[in-house]
C-alpha cells in the first residue's frame, strides 16, 4: 500500500507497526500493535455477537438464532467427532472457530477506504503457530492424562503385522509430530496467499489506469477489477472454510487423544 | 516476509504478538468459551427438552383422546343396544297385552252369543208352546163348532203337538 517511488508493495499489509508506548515484561519489550489491536476488534466483536445471543428466549429472534446456529454447529462437531465426551471440549473448539473466523473476516473488511488498515492476524505464522501448538497440547495432556503410556498405542494401528511395525510406527510418529506444523501453514498459507493476491490485483487495477497506453492499462485494470472481486468472494469462503478446517481437525485430534482410534 | 523475519531471534514484535495473541486468546477463551457458550448451550437444551415434553404431552393426550373416544363409541354401541332391546320388550309386551285382551273380549263376545242363543231358544221353545196352546184352543173350538163334539184340551193339545212336530 504504501507506495515509495511509485511501487506497490503487497507485503505491506503483514508488517506489524507499533501503536503506543510498550511495556516491560521479562526482560522483552512487550508493545500494543497492530496485530493486537485487530486482534482485539475480533475478540470485541465476537462478544458483541455473542451478546447478541444472550437473550435466551423460548422462541428464538434472528439475532439469537444464528449465535445459536454456530453454537449449536460446533456442538454438533465435537460430539460426532469425540462423541459423548465431545461437550468438554465444545467450550475451547467454539473459541478457537470463532476467533479464526472472526480474524479472518476482520482481515477482510474494505476498511482501507477510510484509511485504516485491517491487519489479518490469521496470516501470521506465529498466531497460527501458537493456536495449532495450544491444540496440540490439549491433544498431548488429555492423551497421557487419559490413557498414560497406553497412549503411544496411537501410534500402532489396529492389525498391523508385526513385521511392519518398524516401518509403520516411525511413519505414524512422524504423520503425529507434523500435525501442528500442517494445522498452522494451512491457514498462514491460505491466509496469506489471498490476501497477497488481492494486494496483486488491486495493483494492477491501478496501474493500469497509470499506464502510459491508456486504452491498454484500463483493460488490464477491468479485467483484475473483476477478477478481484471474484477472488474477494473466494476470499470470504475461505475464511470460513479455513476457520472449519482448523477446529474440524483439532477436534479429530481431541478424538484421538479420547478414544485412542 | 514480514511473518518468517518475526521468527529470526532478533525480532521486536514476536514477543509482543505472541503476548496479545496469548490474552486475548485467552480472555475469549474464559469469557465467551466458557462463560456465554454454556448459558447458550443451556438455553437451546431447555428449548429441546421443552419441544421434547411437549411432543410427549401431545402424543399422550392424543392417546388419551383415542382412548375417549373408543369408550364413547363403546358405550354408545351399548346405550343403543340397550335401546333396542327396550323397545323389542315394549313391542312384545304391547302384543301380548293386546293378545289377552283380545282373548278375554273373545271369551265375552262368545259368551254373549252363547246366552243370547240360548234366549232365542229358550223364547222359540215358550212361542212353540204358546202356538201348541194356541192351536190346541183353535182345533177344540173348531171342532167343537164343526161337530158338537166337545174335545178334551189334553187330546186336543197331544193332536196339535203330533202334527206340529211332525
Amino acid at each position: 500500500m504504501a507506495a515509495e517511488s511509485g511501487k506497490i508493495d503487497p507485503m505491506h499489509q503483514f508488517e506489524v507497526a507499533p501503536i503506543g508506548s510498550g511495556f516491560d515484561l521479562g526482560g522483552q519489550e512487550i508493545m500494543f500493535t497492530n496485530s493486537a489491536l485487530w486482534m482485539a476488534v475480533a475478540a470485541i466483536l465476537l462478544a458483541v455477537f455473542m451478546i447478541g445471543g444472550m437473550k435466551r428466549q423460548l422462541v428464538p429472534g434472528r439475532w439469537q438464532a444464528a449465535v445459536e446456529g454456530f453454537t449449536n454447529f460446533i456442538a454438533g462437531m465435537t460430539t460426532q467427532s469425540i462423541g459423548s465426551e465431545g461437550r468438554k471440549y465444545t467450550p475451547y473448539v467454539f473459541s478457537l472457530f470463532m476467533f479464526i473466523l472472526f480474524c479472518n473476516l476482520v482481515g477482510m473488511l474494505p476498511l482501507g477506504v477510510f484509511g485504516l488498515h485491517p491487519f489479518t492476524a490469521t496470516s501470521h505464522l506465529a498466531v497460527t503457530g501458537v493456536l495449532a501448538l495450544l491444540s496440540f497440547s490439549i491433544v498431548l495432556i488429555v492423551g497421557f492424562w487419559k490413557h498414560g503410556l497406553h497412549f503411544f498405542s496411537l501410534f500402532v494401528p489396529q492389525g498391523t503385522p508385526k513385521v511392519m511395525l518398524p516401518l509403520i510406527v516411525p511413519i505414524e510418529f512422524f504423520s503425529f509430530m507434523i500435525r501442528p506444523f500442517s494445522l498452522a501453514l494451512r491457514l498462514f498459507v491460505a491466509m496469506t496467499a489471498g490476501h497477497l493476491l488481492l494486494k496483486v490485483l488491486s495493483s494492477f487495477v491501478i496501474s493500469g489506469f497509470n499506464a502510459d497506453t491508456l486504452w491498454l492499462g484500463s483493460i488490464v485494470s477491468v479485467l483484475s477489477f473483476t477478477l478481484m472481486i471474484g477472488i474477494t468472494a473466494l476470499e470470504l469462503l475461505v475464511a470460513g472454510i479455513q476457520a472449519y478446517v482448523f477446529a474440524l481437525l483439532t477436534s479429530l485430534y481431541i478424538n484421538d487423544a479420547v478414544n485412542l482410534h | 516476509m514480514p511473518q518468517i523475519a518475526q521468527l529470526t531471534a532478533d525480532n521486536w514484535y514476536l514477543a509482543s504478538q505472541l503476548f496479545w495473541l496469548l490474552v486475548i486468546f485467552a480472555s475469549v477463551y474464559v469469557v465467551i468459551g466458557r462463560g456465554m457458550l454454556p448459558k447458550i448451550e443451556a438455553t437451546v437444551d431447555a428449548r429441546d427438552r421443552k419441544v421434547a415434553g411437549d411432543l410427549a404431552a401431545a402424543k399422550s393426550a392424543h392417546a388419551a383422546a383415542d382412548a375417549l373416544e373408543e369408550s364413547y363409541r363403546q358405550k354408545n354401541d351399548a346405550a343403543r343396544a340397550d335401546a333396542q332391546r327396550v323397545v323389542t320388550e315394549a313391542k312384545d309386551a304391547a302384543a301380548r297385552d293386546a293378545e289377552k285382551r283380545l282373548a278375554v273380549i273373545d271369551a265375552e263376545l262368545a259368551q254373549k252369543l252363547a246366552s243370547a242363543e240360548q234366549e232365542i231358544s229358550a223364547a222359540r221353545t215358550s212361542a212353540m208352546a204358546e202356538v201348541e196352546s194356541v192351536a190346541a184352543e183353535a182345533a177344540t173350538d173348531l171342532v167343537a163348532k164343526l161337530s158338537g163334539v166337545t174335545v178334551e184340551q189334553a187330546d186336543a193339545q197331544q193332536a196339535v203337538k203330533a202334527v206340529i212336530r211332525g
